[in-house]
């Protein structure tokens, strides 16, 4: 059941509008910037809550959509630009403008002060307007504009502070490095809609998709491979570029350049979820294409396990971080892999909380230090920042999966669905364990290193070193809040209907408490190695010698892309600039202006500027008229 | 007395172009080539009414007027013309008013 309304254009609409006041206003007027920026997504946020109850008051499976206007017509095909809301984008949506708005709010705090001030609000509303188009829209074209706005205000953010090469460069990194995988996307998406244009159906709605599956069950491509698994390889190459995961993950680390609220609400709780979100749109058509289904798990087992092992070694806190982005990320795709959109999207939500609650933290703790963000150079923090300390603690404990804290139901979810779920992989699911295990490991050492044992900060910096103002520490608390409570939320009942399939049933108790030993052992050991014998793992570290350093210079995998990708292309590149650009095609357009001036070279001899040699000309001119007509 | 032939005005109407023709090409000062073309457009003039004469039509005398009145202008803007430039180039020589080339 679908409803017709009119209020899903303004979610999109009000930070859009904060957008122009940004740009237009907002360097006069910096005072007004730190009210309409949070305020608008407050506004959206309104519009989410009041949408999702109109919704939620429907039957279940219902929907809410807003037909804004005719967006393309092309012969046959018609693509509308309209919204829809239904459990599962009311869901982003609703983590999307709340989070966003904890961010705003904490923002105005951290980036107090900075000359791009409103340059920084205006990105992030133009970022929540992308975010949202994304997230609301009913088709894929119109989801593709929304990742593309997003990509690019993901590529501004990252590059904020541009006067600093390395983050310009690591700006570009994650543009060039997502549009390898929009071009997947895009690929797919063309294929898509030419199999179902080839039956008649012309349409890129993702309902109308749904509806016509049955078209695409029995179509080949030109290699006589199926339809329906080439798409879903070829989206799941974007979305492993968007979301980060093997073998397009290496920007989101070096993503970590941009200011840390970026950091949280992008590069962790909403942006790199597209990909997620964008599989578990399209569950219908994955179900079509088991063998892509497999391989999205596969790629998610990977990634969890491989960023995992890398978060070990990382002593840079935005690093670690990002590493544990990545390879939450990948307990998602597992997720989504083993037939278990509903758990993916559930870990996803919970994972914004938890994971904007430790970036932010993270943030806090950077800004008292006045921009220290080694981990070598913390410790000892928890007694001139009891606030970050506690928040953090929770969301450690959080993504660690200890109970009752939200990540142990989410985690859980997804790694029962990998050992009896439907379409369980078990193997995929050891994997699942072992980098929950490692997650508890790596996420205790951040912690214990931040905020216990000594403080090896500098004499001068430990004297600065304040708790953050209540700007921000009160996002910290809410999303602490969150985070900590998150697990109740009834989003996998919620996603029930859509998805149309049975969970994996009840968690048997011994998995759970299997998944508890971990977590706790995890935080346990990381404790005794950095609190209780803090020279040990120096002398692991030491022990371990080459596996270390590998770990620890993130199995070089960025040096094995320069190589492989990016020193070839350039060799290429060059080729293609001095002989062939220079040589062969400056060389036939100079060489044809060449021929062309010598020619005239010769006739404009004829040009002397003597008014008598014209006369000439004009007599025989005439004689030879006259001839012709004398002698014919 | 029967009068002249036609053949002999335009005998001399071509001799006088001739004239005119070969003045233009090979004199070097400005002001002897546009006597020449003078000469052109009177040896034409007297084309034109020795025609009109032979046929008894009043056209060719009309066309007669016309160019008489068209030369004047054109030896008062021509004349004009050939002051400045000498004014200016301090000559009145062909071979080197040859600004206006490649």
């Amino acid at each position: 059941m679908v409803s017709e309304t009119s209020a899903l254009r303004w979610m999109i609409a009000l930070p859009a509008m904060g957008v122009f006041f940004h740009v237009f206003l907002g360097g006069r007027w910096p005072r007004a910037v730190t009210v309409v920026g949070p305020g608008l997504v407050a506004a959206a946020f309104g519009v989410a809550v009041t949408s999702a109850l109109h919704l939620f008051r429907l039957a279940p499976g219902a929907a809410l959509h807003d037909r804004v206007y005719t967006w393309i017509v092309a012969g046959p095909f018609r693509a509308e630009a309209a919204l829809r809301l239904d459990a599962l984008s009311a869901i982003m949506a609703l983590v999307v403008t709340g989070v966003g708005f904890l961010i705003h709010v904490y923002s105005v705090g951290y980036m107090h002060g900075d000359r791009g001030f409103a340059r920084f609000f205006a990105y992030l509303n133009l970022f929540m307007t992308a975010m949202l188009i994304l997230v609301l829209a009913d088709n894929l074209l119109l989801l593709f504009v929304g990742w593309e706005g997003v990509g690019l205000c993901s590529y501004l953010l990252i590059g904020f502070w541009y006067d600093k090469v390395e983050n310009a460069a690591a700006g570009k990194k994650a543009f060039l490095v997502n549009r390898i995988g929009d071009a997947g996307f895009l690929l797919g998406l063309f294929l898509l809609v030419t199999t179902l244009g080839t039956h008649g159906v012309w349409t890129v709605e993702v309902t109308a998709i749904e509806q016509h599956l049955s078209l695409l069950a029995g179509a080949r491509t030109v290699f006589g491979w199926p339809v329906p698994t080439v798409v879903c390889l070829l989206l799941l190459i974007g979305a492993t570029g968007k979301s980060a995961q093997i073998p397009l993950y290496v920007w989101l680390p070096d993503a970590m350049a941009g200011p840390t609220p970026v950091s949280a609400l992008i590069h962790a709780a909403t942006m790199v979820t597209a990909g997620v979100y964008m599989i578990a749109r399209l569950h219908a058509l994955y179900a079509l294409a088991p063998a892509a289904l497999a391989v999205v798990a596969t790629v998610g087992a990977a990634t969890a396990l491989l960023a995992g092992v890398i978060a070990l070694a990382q002593t840079d806190i935005k690093r670690v971080l990002a590493y544990s982005t990545v390879s939450q990320l990948g307990f998602m795709f597992l997720g989504l892999g083993v037939g278990a959109p509903g758990a993916a999207v559930f870990h996803l939500v919970t994972h914004a909380f938890f994971k904007a609650l430790l970036f932010l933290g993270a943030g806090s703790v950077i800004h008292g230090l006045g921009g220290e963000q080694d981990l070598e150079r913390m410790g000892g923090l928890r007694r001139y920042m009891p606030i970050t300390f506690w928040t953090m603690t929770i969301g450690t404990v959080a993504i660690a999966g200890v109970p009752p804290a939200s990540g142990f139901f989410s985690k859980d979810e997804i790694l029962h669905a990998a050992m009896a779920g439907p379409h369980a992989l078990p193997a995929l699911g050891v994997v699942g364990f072992v980098a929950a295990f490692l997650t508890a490991f790596y996420i205790g050492r951040l912690l214990f290193l931040t905020f216990l044992g000594e403080c090896r900060a500098p004499e001068e910096v430990r004297h600065h070193v304040h708790e953050s103002p209540a700007v921000m520490t009160v996002p910290l608390l809410v999303l602490a809040l969150l985070a900590l409570a998150g697990g109740v939320l009834p989003v996998p009942a919620t996603l029930a209907p859509l998805f149309g399939q049975g969970e994996a049933g009840e968690t048997p108790l011994a998995m759970l408490g299997l998944a508890t030993a971990l977590a706790v052992g995890g935080l346990a050991l990381a404790y005794t190695l950095y609190v209780r014998l803090p020279g040990l793992p120096f002398l692991l570290a030491w022990r371990l010698g080459r596996a270390y350093t590998l770990v620890r210079d993130k199995f070089r995998v960025d040096e094995l892309y320069d190589a492989a990708v990016v020193r070839p292309l350039f060799a290429v590149a060059r080729v293609a600039a001095w002989p062939i650009d220079q040589g062969v095609i400056d060389g036939t357009v100079n060489g044809v202006a060449l021929l062309v001036g010598a020619t005239s070279g010769v006739a404009r001899r004829l040009l002397t500027g003597n008014v008598q040699h014209y006369a000439l000309s004009f007599l025989f001119g005439a004689l030879l008229i006259l001839g012709y007509y004398v002698l014919r | 007395m029967s009068p002249t032939p036609l053949a002999w005005y335009l005998g001399l109407s071509a001799v006088l172009f001739t004239v005119g023709v070969l003045g233009v090409l090979v004199r070097r000062n400005v002001i002897i080539i546009f006597m020449a073309i003078e000469i052109m457009l009177n040896a034409v003039n007297l084309a034109f009414v020795a025609f009109a004469r032979s046929l008894g039509s009043m056209d060719g005398q009309v066309m007669v007027f016309f160019v008489m009145t068209v030369a004047a202008a054109e030896a008062a803007v021509g004349l004009a013309i050939i002051l400045a430039i000498f004014r200016s180039r301090g000559t009145t020589n062909a071979d080197e008013l040859v600004s206006l080339k490649w």
